[in-house]
C-alpha cells in the first residue's frame, strides 16, 4: 500500500519535471518579461508531492511497515520512536529521497524568492535544476527505490546499526544534505547565468543567500559529525582524516572560496568567471563525494552497503554534469582582465581563494592517490593523518594572518595606517605564546607559530568587536564571529593536542591504577536492561592526586539486540577547562577490562569555537536586504 | 569554441579522473570472494551458541574429512527451504560434518528454529556481529562453504542448497 503511494508520488514528480522543463522552454521564447503563473503552480505541486513522498516513507518507518524492503532492512519494532524516524535517512535509498526533496524544494524557493531578477536567467535555472532532479529521480526509481516492496511480509526488521542511534547522528545527514545538495541551485544558476548572459553583480546578489545557506549548513553538519565521532566512536578523537570526512571537506573548501569571492563580484563586479567555476565545482565535488561514498570505492565508517551498479550510475551522471558544464562554460567564456592593487581587500580575498584551492587539492590528492595507485599499479596503500598534518598545518599560519588583516583592508587601495597596529598585535601574540610556553610546557617551533598566528587572529577579532560596538555596523558582525571562531578553533585544537594525557591499561574489578595525576579505582560493575540493549556499566572512582577531587565515571559496554552488536560508550565528564574521558572494553576470556583514560583540555571550547563559525553564517542570513 | 592547449589539458584531466573512477569500481575490496576457492581458511574460531566457553577452531575442522560451513539465521526464509537438504546430508553422509554459523540472530530464535526443523549441525556457532562471516565474504544468507581436511575451500554456494547443489556436493566428496 505505502509502496504504491510512494512510487506513485515519485512518478508524478518525474512527470511534473518534464512538464516544467517543457513549459519553461516555451516561456523562454516569449517576449513577455514575466514567468507564466502555471510554472509557479507546477513547481509548487512538484514540491508538495515530493515532500509527501518523503512523509510516506517516514510513516512506513514509524509504523514499522516491513512490506517495504527499506524499512525491513533498516528498522525494528523495538527501536525508540526518534530513531525510527531517523532511520528514514540513515540508509542509501532513504537519503537519496531526502536528497531529491532538497533539490526540489530549493528549486521552488529559488524561483519564488528571485522574482526581481531576469526572467531568462530564472527560467534557465529552473530548467537545469529540473534536469538534475530528473537524473536523481531516474536513479531512485531504477536503482535505489526506497519504496520497493517485499513479499511475504517479514514479521520483524533487521534493525538500525546501534552506532547510528545517536542524536547527533540523526541530524548530521539532513544538515549535510541541505549543505551539499543546496549547492545544486547555484550550479544550475551558474549555467543559467552563462546561457542568459545575466552575470556580474546581479548574479552575485541572486545566489548570495543560497551560498550562505548551504555554507552554514555544511559547516554545521561537519561539526555535528565530528561531535558524534568524539562521543560515540569511543576513540577520543574528533577528526580522523577518514576518506569520507575528506569527501565532505572538498565541497566545503570550494564553497568557502565561493563565499568570499562572491563578495568581490558583488562589490567590484569582477572575478565573474572565477565565481562561476566555483559554483560549478562545489556541486560537482558534492556529487563526486557521493560517488566515492556510495559506490563502495572508499572504505570507512560511512560505508554504505555497496553496490557497483550504483557507482556506475552516479559516475555516468557525474560525467554528464562535468562535460555539459565544461562545454557551456567554454562556449560562453570571455577573457576577463583583473587589475587588483596588492594592498586591496580583493587581493586578500583572492589570497583566501588560493589557500582554499591549495587545501582542496591537498585533500583531493590524499584521498584519490590510493585509488589511483590501486587502479593503475595494483598496490594498496592508505594515506593517513601524517600526510594531511604535514602539508596543511604549516599553511594555516600565513592563512590566519591574512584572515585577520584582510577584512580591515579597504577596497581598491588601502593606506599604510594599519601596519603599526599589526606589529603591536603580533608582539602581543608572541608574548602570550611565550607565557603559555613558559608556564605550561614545551612544544615545537611550528606549534609556536600556530599559536602566535591564532592568538593574533583572536586579538584582531577582539579589536573588530570593539569597533563594532562603536559603529554598530551589523554586516560586520557575522564575519567577525566566524573569523574569531576559526582563530579560537585552531588555538584550542593546538592546546588540546599539546596538553592531552592518554593512558591505556588493563584492570580487574577492585584494582587501582595510578597515573601521573590521577588514581583510578575500578570499584564494581553493574548490568542494566534497557529497551533495545543491555548495558554492562563500570563504576570508576577517579581521584585527582593534586587536589583530592573525586569524580565517578561510568563507561558502558552495550549489547544491542537488533542487530546484535556490541558498542562501547565512553563516559565523558565535561568541564570548562577539560574533559575526562574513560572507555572500557572487555578482554575476551578474562576478567580484565581494557581501559582507556584521557584528560583532554578545553574540549568543549573546540565545539564552541567551531559552532561560532557556523553561527556566523546563520547570523548573516538573518540580516535583511537593506542592511547589506 | 576555439581549441586551446589549456582546454585540452583540462578535458584530458577530467577524462583521466573519470576513467580511474570507472576502473576503481572494479577494484577488489575486502568483501570480494571471487578467489575464495582453493584458498586455505584461517583465523577460524567460533563460540558455541548456547555455551560461550565451548569453541570450535581450525584444529577441530582438520579432523573432519569434509566440513560444510553453513550460514543461517532464524529470520531467513530461504534457510528454511534448504534445511531438509542439510538434514539429509548429515544423516546419510558420515564423511561430511556440518558446522552451522548463526548469522546476526537472536540466540533464542535460533534454538527454536532448530527445535522446530531439526538440527543437522555437528556444531552451531554464533556470529551475532557477522564478523566471522566477513572472512568468507558472506553478504546474504544462506551461504555455504565446503572445505576439506586441509582447510582448503573447494566449493562456495551462494543462496539456498537445492537438489542440484546437493548432488554437486555429493559428487565432490565421492
Amino acid at each position: 500500500m505505502l509502496s504504491n503511494i510512494g512510487i506513485g508520488l515519485v512518478v508524478l514528480v518525474l512527470v511534473l519535471s518534464f512538464f516544467i522543463i517543457y513549459i519553461a522552454s516555451l516561456n523562454l521564447r516569449t517576449s513577455r518579461q514575466t514567468i507564466k503563473k502555471s510554472i509557479y503552480n507546477l513547481s509548487l505541486v512538484q514540491t508538495t508531492f515530493i515532500i509527501l513522498s518523503f512523509f510516506t516513507l517516514i510513516i512506513g518507518f514509524i509504523n514499522s511497515d516491513f512490506s517495504l524492503i527499506n524499512v525491513y532492512e533498516n528498522s525494528h519494532t523495538t527501536k525508540p520512536f526518534f530513531y525510527k524516524i531517523a532511520g528514514t535517512w540513515g540508509n542509501h535509498e532513504g537519503s537519496l529521497l531526502l536528497w531529491i526533496n532538497i533539490l526540489v524544494v530549493f528549486s521552488y524557493l529559488f524561483l519564488v524568492f528571485n522574482h526581481d531578477h531576469d526572467k531568462k536567467f530564472r527560467l534557465y535555472t529552473l530548467i537545469f535544476q529540473n534536469i538534475l532532479i530528473l537524473g536523481f529521480l531516474f536513479f531512485l526509481l531504477l536503482n535505489s527505490n526506497p519504496f520497493n516492496s517485499i513479499y511475504p511480509i517479514p514479521l520483524e526488521g533487521l534493525g538500525l546499526n546501534p552506532i547510528l542511534q545517536d542524536p547527533a547522528l540523526a541530524i548530521h545527514p539532513p544538515l549535510l544534505y541541505v549543505g551539499f545538495v543546496g549547492c545544486s541551485i547555484y550550479f544550475s544558476a551558474a549555467i543559467a547565468s552563462l546561457l542568459s548572459g545575466y552575470g556580474g553583480k546581479l548574479f552575485a546578489q541572486s545566489i548570495k543567500t543560497w551560498v550562505i545557506i548551504s555554507w552554514s549548513f555544511q559547516t554545521l553538519g561537519i561539526i555535528v559529525g565530528s561531535i558524534w565521532a568524539y562521543y560515540e566512536l569511543g576513540w577520543g578523537g574528533f577528526w580522523f582524516w577518514d576518506p569520507v570526512e575528506n569527501a565532505s571537506l572538498l565541497p566545503w573548501f570550494a564553497i568557502t572560496a565561493l563565499l568570499h569571492s562572491l563578495i568581490v563580484l558583488e562589490k567590484r563586479n569582477t572575478l565573474y568567471y572565477w565565481v562561476i567555476i566555483l559554483c560549478l565545482s562545489t556541486f560537482t565535488l558534492s556529487v563526486t563525494g557521493t560517488f566515492l561514498v556510495r559506490s563502495g570505492i572508499l572504505n570507512s565508517v560511512h560505508t554504505f552497503a555497496s553496490d557497483p551498479s550504483r557507482g556506475i550510475y552516479i559516475l555516468l551522471f557525474l560525467s554528464l554534469m562535468i562535460f555539459s558544464a565544461l562545454i557551456i562554460f567554454y562556449l560562453n567564456y570571455k577573457k576577463e582582465t583583473y587589475n587588483f592593487n596588492l594592498k586591496s581587500r580583493e587581493t586578500f580575498i583572492l589570497a583566501n581563494n588560493w589557500f582554499m584551492a591549495f587545501f582542496l587539492v591537498t585533500v583531493l590528492i590524499g584521498m584519490l592517490y590510493p585509488i589511483f595507485l590501486d587502479v593503475l599499479t595494483n598496490i594498496k596503500i592508505s594515506v593517513g593523518p601524517p600526510y594531511f598534518n604535514i602539508v596543511i598545518i604549516p599553511l594555516i599560519v600565513p592563512f590566519m594572518f591574512l584572515m585577520a588583516i584582510g577584512p580591515r583592508v579597504s577596497w581598491i587601495k588601502s593606506q599604510n595606517k594599519i601596519f603599526y597596529k599589526i606589529s603591536l598585535l603580533i608582539l602581543g601574540a608572541i608574548i602570550i605564546n611565550l607565557l603559555i610556553f613558559y608556564f605550561f610546557g614545551k612544544y615545537s617551533f611550528l606549534s609556536n607559530l600556530i599559536f602566535i598566528a591564532a592568538i593574533f587572529l583572536i586579538l584582531y577579532s577582539f579589536l573588530d568587536i570593539k569597533k563594532f560596538i562603536n559603529n554598530k555596523n551589523k554586516t560586520e558582525l557575522p564575519r567577525i564571529i566566524a573569523h574569531l571562531g576559526f582563530g579560537l578553533l585552531v588555538f584550542f585544537i593546538g592546546i588540546n593536542h599539546q596538553f592531552s594525557l592518554e593512558e591505556d591499561f588493563n584492570l580487574k574489578v577492585g584494582e587501582i591504577k595510578r597515573t601521573n595525576n590521577y588514581e583510578i579505582n575500578f570499584e564494581n560493575i553493574k548490568v542494566r536492561e534497557s529497551k533495545n540493549y543491555k548495558a554492562v556499566i563500570g563504576n570508576f572512582k577517579l581521584t585527582n592526586i593534586k587536589n583530592d577531587l573525586i569524580q565517578y565515571l561510568n563507561p558502558e559496554i552495550r549489547i544491542y539486540s537488533n542487530p546484535e552488536t556490541l558498542t562501547y560508550e565512553a563516559d565523558i565528564k565535561t568541564k570548562i577547562t577539560s574533559d575526562l574521558y574513560l572507555t572500557m572494553s572487555n578482554v575476551s576470556r578474562s576478567d580484565y577490562y581494557n581501559i582507556k583514560f584521557q584528560n583532554k583540555p578545553f574540549m568543549i571550547w573546540i565545539w564552541i569555537s567551531a559552532l561560532m563559525i557556523a553561527l556566523g553564517g546563520f547570523m548573516r542570513l538573518t540580516l535583511k536586504k537593506n542592511e547589506d | 569554441m576555439k581549441i586551446s592547449i589549456s582546454k585540452i589539458i583540462i578535458i584530458s584531466f577530467v577524462i583521466f579522473f573519470l576513467f580511474v573512477f570507472w576502473q576503481g569500481l572494479k577494484i577488489n575490496n575486502n568483501y570480494d570472494t571471487k578467489n575464495l576457492i582453493g584458498q586455505k581458511i584461517s583465523n577460524f574460531r567460533l563460540a558455541e551458541i548456547n555455551n560461550n566457553k565451548q569453541y570450535i577452531s581450525e584444529e577441530d575442522l582438520k579432523k573432519n574429512k569434509y566440513t560444510l560451513i553453513n550460514f543461517f539465521a532464524s529470520w531467513c526464509a530461504p534457510c528454511r527451504a534448504e534445511h531438509k537438504y542439510l538434514l539429509n546430508l548429515s544423516n546419510k553422509k558420515k564423511e561430511i560434518k556440518i558446522v552451522g554459523i548463526n548469522f546476526k540472530d537472536k540466540k533464542k530464535n535460533a534454538t527454536d528454529f532448530l527445535k522446530e526443523l531439526g538440527n543437522p549441525y555437528n556444531f552451531v556457532g554464533q556470529d551475532s556481529e557477522g564478523k566471522i562471516s566477513i572472512l568468507f565474504g558472506i553478504y546474504g544468507i544462506p551461504e555455504s562453504v565446503l572445505i576439506d581436511s586441509d582447510l582448503i575451500v573447494i566449493k562456495k554456494i551462494v543462496g539456498p542448497i537445492d537438489q542440484i547443489q546437493y548432488d554437486g556436493i555429493l559428487k565432490l566428496i565421492q
